[in-house]
């Protein structure tokens, strides 16, 4: 089965990548982008049963850096 | 003085920091690879080395801090055993939890790597009693994720507490309240972005960061 981790800064976290992506996106014309963040998606490929409550495990050990990250886990 | 290097794959300071330390110490330190389990009996100092330990993958430090070793220097580091992290050992110890906050793509999102002044700010650690408070030295930087980050209650605590050794004297990546280095609360464990190893000897066009690991020889002596 697999299980995908959403790993996004946290809310008020200063992201120069996203601000520099916003600006190359007005650069292109697009002036309706209020904010841009930018996170990663981690896709594993677990053993079936894995829960959900392992996965946030393994998200808060290592996955996420905590003082500045929030993750969200999904199981497919 | 007996000192140990700890060497994970991808660092790439770990040599200069050994000769920086044998250069001062008058002894060599330990090289201890990432992946041994216990450490020497009898260590006066635990250095992380600059790199790009696992090839920053993930985060910076982030695979690193996770490695067997680690759990024997958090250990040390609570028994008082003095900890330095300098550029990729600084996001190390971050990782780890032994240090606040986190160290970020730098906000000008370049790779800076030139000298920068830096201003002293506590001289009452082990790491910094050898010069003066309030001292603006040169010590080069380089690195890509420098920007030192924390929310606001623990900057005012840092700062509260004089747990931040070293402000950059000059905009350098965006650092939360311009902070290029920071001690625990116990003092015994530095992160700092900048290369004090990287000027210890007149050959290297500065001696700026002699000092930092002639103050561990203060504490010893």
């Amino acid at each position: 089965m697999k299980a995908r981790v959403t790993v996004s800064l946290k809310p008020g976290v200063l992201d120069p990548q996203g601000r520099a992506i916003h600006h190359a996106l007005e650069g292109l014309g697009f002036g309706q982008v209020a904010d841009v963040r930018v996170g990663k998606v981690i896709e594993l490929d677990v053993a079936d049963g894995t829960t959900e409550a392992e996965v946030g495990e393994m998200a808060r050990k290592l996955l996420a850096n905590m003082v500045i990250e929030n993750f969200r886990v999904e199981l497919a | 003085m007996k000192t140990a290097v700890v060497v994970f794959p991808g660092s790439n300071c770990d040599r200069d920091l050994m000769v920086a330390l044998e250069r001062v110490t008058g002894q060599a330190p330990l090289a201890l690879w990432h992946d041994t389990s216990s450490l020497p009996e009898g260590l006066d100092l635990i250095a992380l080395p600059g790199g790009f330990s696992h090839g920053d993958y993930l985060r910076s430090g982030a695979i690193a801090a996770r490695a067997p070793i680690m759990r024997e220097v958090v250990t040390a580091a609570g028994r008082g055993t003095p900890v330095l992290g300098i550029c990729n050992g600084f996001q190390v110890l971050t990782e780890t939890g032994l240090l606040p906050g986190a160290l970020m793509r730098n906000a000008g999102l370049d790779f800076v790597c030139r000298d920068v002044r830096l201003e002293v700010v506590t001289t009452a650690t082990p790491f910094t009693r050898a010069y003066a408070p309030g001292e603006i030295i040169g010590i080069p930087v380089a690195h890509h994720d420098g920007n030192f980050q924390a929310d606001a209650e623990t900057l005012d605590r840092l700062e509260q507490q004089g747990q931040v050794a070293f402000r950059y004297a000059e905009p350098v990546n965006g650092s939360a309240r311009d902070i290029a280095g920071v001690v625990n609360d116990r003092r015994n464990v530095l992160g700092l972005m900048p290369h004090p190893e990287r000027v210890v000897e007149a050959a290297h066009g500065g001696t700026d960061g002699r000092k930092l690991f002639e103050s561990l020889l203060m504490i010893l002596a």
